[in-house]
């Protein structure tokens, strides 16, 4: 394998991990929604925190789908392995999203059929399931998940399907991993915390800005709890380790925290995206009238959840083990796509920073006037 | 290891996807036929500054926005189907579908998601430009999300620009234009990106009709039905130029969906083209010798012109595709379905046998075994066909697809040019009967769409990749009752909401372009 081929396998990993990155980041949304009916205590308010979200919903649900898109290209093997496999776990993320897809234009249309407040449930349950869900699933690449792969199998026509899971669960006894569910509730109370830190931002109406405040110390210390857990068991814990020379897969004591200390660029991203987390947090805790926490707290997300999927991959790591036969677990050398398709993919990928400025730009011209009680009251489109 | 694949698996995975993809083709057409006109108003708007033109691009963008959320959510279940329900689909030709698809993602899907809304909750913060722009720019990225798509569809309907490697065991691309800029991926999105500027088109024209037909809105439905019919009418033209387009690609590149089409059982030089007919039921197999039709009228010469460009022409029947024997055009007997299945076979079993030379590194036994797989590639997926009549698709549901889909062409370019002309005289505003005509006509451009679709997914089954991988190989590994359960949960979930844009939708269109800002 050429060192070309390498480096465009560990690339793609890279912009799978920032995919990721973002992806938590952008499940503010969901954070946002999961808590509609605890910050929004009136319809006028509930229409704001609606409006607030609503027009940053397709920026999670897009980048889930190009994360999506992204594994099929670079990893097809784990698109295939995974998707195929743990039916269950991503059946439920798909229909928890799609109600979120219908939910914020339907919800206050006349005729929705089924009334406004269902719609708004729908949003709650995604708030809900998706973060905790996503999380979850996303644990698997530290604990493992029950697959098998056997290509030869192709050359059986009476069985040519070369992945088969392990359990008749089809990924639903991921739950069973108390290391998965920890992350997923990691996940799921950071999003509350990212939601609380835009409606901060996004929303000027004194009600909702003390009401978040107040509601921002138990999310956030709900958060770090979960993630601290996680994260310091993460670092203990024994990994799985490929050997690029014969490529068996192994388990190596501390293979996370050694990760860490072989890329210390991974370790410090990983370290100030923490701080960055924390300082939003703080800053708007302790710093009355601070609006500004989202940014510190989002930009420190990214860069966690990068670090972590980085380790995760890189550094001679199966990123996604199986814990039914432990040399199928899938690793960037055997279950990347050609040389070819990453050269191809990594030329358009050179589209993602034209595509972030632009997104930045039209991000800032919506949110130059934040969303006010008067906004809502005159003409415009408005969910 | 594993046990056989169980039969109503592969059905309800089919079932499945059948259901998302024709559930997704419903609002898709929509969103891309009518986020072109109220773009195409909203320049109006900004050209003249004359505000009523701003109400008109607005109202559409309302109809457009509830039509855009639903299709979004069954879009998102389609991208993941392929991994979900296709896995073993997606490791084989992973390397060459997942591009388009990532490409989508990264270049189309984020464009239409950041300028949509600034197109809805822009109007007072950014400049009458900079939101013009935004509309466009909305359009112009579902447009190239279905350039992309369409070119993953057409991949599978012709395999090109890669080659299989044994010893990843997948197909891999070497050749990325080839996939990107096929001829029939080219054919194929304008041919349905035109089809659904019709659609769009006939619906503004049948909404406002109704307008019409109520004597309210009468300006507003004016200004509509000018734009709509004139866009109707170019892109009725064009997609009548792509759809021969597309015939003749099935032609070269598919002719089993070409004589399912056309219910060509016998194939024959000077071979006419079925404008009208009515299979007999009563044929059941491909070589009884029984007369397929009931009734046809049809025209002397037209199928060999359209599909070789040659009247004298031979086209093959399904019984000459099964049966073969007949001369290619490049000189060489055709082989039959029997003489493919084995040659299959004989592709898969090489590949077998050097995989295992592979593990004992016996050099000589996979250069040999690699020869006697890339001389049978091109039948690999034949060798997983168990009777020779699996390939013949389902000829009656190809055959009036088709036809449908034909016939509703024709009559939508007729009704744009009387839509047009009657407007054009000032006629159109008290022609009731036209108004009804106009309105009735919006289901048969969803019949029309869907049928199309029919044509080339029903048409070239069993293949998920045109004679290299049939879909009873492509599916992931899970028990019939989970698919059958997600099946029921898409269909109820599906319907719901189908049900409730119908509703929002049509109230929306009762209040109509003067109560644009309240919801609820």
């Amino acid at each position: 394998m050429n060192d070309t081929y390498i480096f465009l396998q560990h690339y793609w990993w890279f912009i799978i991990s920032l995919l990721g990155g973002l992806l938590v980041f952008l499940l503010f949304v969901q954070g946002g929604q999961s808590l509609l009916f605890s910050i929004g205590k009136t319809e006028m308010q509930q229409v704001m925190l609606l409006n607030s979200t609503g027009r940053k919903w397709e920026f999670t649900f897009t980048t889930l789908v190009t994360f999506g898109g992204a594994f099929f290209a670079s990893f097809p093997l784990f698109y295939s392995t995974s998707f195929g496999g743990a039916y269950w776990v991503w059946i439920l993320i798909l229909l928890c999203f799609v109600l979120q897809a219908v939910s914020y234009e339907y919800q206050a249309q006349r005729g929705n059929l089924l009334g406004k407040t269902t719609y708004r449930i729908f949003l709650v349950v995604n708030g809900i399931l998706g973060p905790l869900l996503l999380g979850t699933a996303v644990g698997t690449f530290f604990t493992g998940a029950e697959f098998y792969v056997d290509k030869e199998q192709l050359t059986n026509p009476a069985s040519p399907v070369i992945s088969m899971w392990a359990t008749p669960w089809h990924g639903l006894e991921a739950v069973l991993n108390i290391w998965n569910v920890c992350l997923g509730l990691a996940v799921y109370f950071l999003a509350r915390t990212l939601g609380l830190l835009y409606f901060i931002n996004n929303i000027n109406n004194d009600p909702i800005y003390a009401r978040c405040r107040r509601q921002l110390l138990p999310e956030a210390a709900t958060f770090l709890l979960f993630f601290l857990v996680f994260w310091i068991h993460w670092l203990i814990s024994d990994g799985f380790a490929v050997n690029p020379t014969t490529a068996e897969v192994y388990m190596e004591p501390y293979k996370y925290l050694h990760n860490l200390l072989a890329m210390p660029a991974v370790l410090v991203a990983m370290l100030l995206g923490i701080v960055g987390v924390l300082c939003g947090i703080g800053l708007t805790l302790f710093k009355q009238g601070y609006r500004k926490g989202i940014w510190w707290s989002g930009i420190g997300t990214v860069m966690t959840v990068t670090a972590l999927l980085l380790c995760a991959g890189w550094n001679n790591t199966a990123y996604y083990p199986s814990l039914a036969e432990m040399q199928d677990s899938l690793t960037l050398q055997n279950s990347s796509s050609s040389f070819f398709t990453l050269k191809v993919m990594s030329v358009v990928s050179l589209l993602i920073p034209f595509v972030l400025a632009y997104i930045c730009y039209a991000w800032r011209a919506l949110d130059l006037r934040k969303i006010t009680v008067e906004e809502m009251e005159q003409g415009g489109h408005r969910y | 290891m594993l046990g056989n694949i169980d039969t109503s698996l592969i059905d309800w995975s089919r079932a499945q996807f059948a259901l998302t993809a024709m559930y997704h083709w419903l609002f898709v057409p929509l969103t891309l036929g009518l986020g072109v006109i109220q773009a195409i108003m909203e320049t109006l708007y900004v050209k003249t500054g004359k505000e009523h033109w701003k109400t008109t691009a607005q109202f559409w963008m309302k109809l457009f926005g509830i039509n855009f959320a639903i299709g979004v959510a069954t879009g998102l279940i389609m991208e993941f189907e392929f991994g979900t329900n296709w896995s073993n689909y997606s490791w084989f030709v992973g390397d060459i579908f997942g591009a388009p698809l990532a490409i989508e993602g990264i270049v189309a899907f984020f464009m239409e998601a950041t300028f949509i809304a600034i197109m809805y909750f822009g109007w007072d913060k950014v400049s009458k430009r900079f939101h013009l722009a935004s509309t466009w720019l909305t359009i112009i990225g579902a447009t190239m999300s279905a350039w992309w798509i369409l070119v993953a569809n057409s991949w599978m309907q012709y395999p090109a620009g890669m080659a299989f490697n044994p010893d990843s065991v997948r197909n891999e691309m070497l050749d990325f234009a080839a996939v990107a800029l096929s001829p029939v991926a080219v054919n194929k999105f304008f041919h349905t990106v035109l089809s659904s500027w019709i659609l769009g088109a006939v619906f503004v024209i049948g909404v406002s009709s109704w307008y019409l037909l109520k004597k309210r809105n009468t300006d507003f439905s004016r200004r509509s039905i000018r734009v709509a019919a004139l866009f109707g009418l170019t892109a009725s033209i064009l997609t009548l130029w792509t759809g021969d387009g597309s015939a003749y690609q099935v032609a070269q590149r598919q002719p089993m969906k070409l004589a399912a089409m056309e219910g060509l059982y016998d194939g024959t030089t000077h071979a006419e083209l079925v404008a009208i007919g009515v299979l007999d039921p009563a044929k059941t197999q491909y070589n009884d010798g029984k007369d397929p039709y009931l009734f046809h009228i049809a025209i002397p010469d037209m199928l060999s012109l359209l599909a070789e460009r040659n009247a004298d022409a031979f086209v093959p029947g399904i019984r000459d595709l099964i049966d073969g024997g007949y001369r290619l055009k490049d000189g060489s007997t055709a082989l039959s379905a029997e003489e493919k299945m084995e040659r299959g076979r004989v592709a898969i079993q090489a590949l077998a046998n050097y995989r295992a030379a592979m593990k004992e590194n016996d050099a000589e036994e996979m250069a040999l075994q690699r020869s006697i797989l890339d001389d049978n590639f091109a039948y690999f997926g034949y060798g997983y066909i168990q009777e020779p009549t699996d390939l013949i698709p389902p000829v009656g549901l190809t055959f009036y697809a088709f036809h449908i889909m034909v016939a509703l062409g024709g009559f939508f370019i007729l009704l744009f040019i009387l839509t047009f002309m009657l407007e054009k005289r000032g006629k159109l505003a008290d022609a009731r009967w036209m108004h009804y005509i106009c309105l009735f006509s919006i289901p048969l451009a969803y019949i029309a769409s869907q049928a199309g679709w029919i044509v080339a997914e029903v048409g070239r089954q069993p293949w998920a990749i045109q004679d290299i991988l049939p879909t009873s190989a492509s599916i992931s590994r899970l028990d019939a009752s989970s698919v059958q359960l997600t099946f029921f949960i898409f269909l109820v979930l599906f319907t719901v909401l189908l049900i409730a844009e119908l509703s929002i939708m049509l109230k929306a269109i009762r209040r109509g372009p003067d109560n644009l800002i309240t919801n609820d």
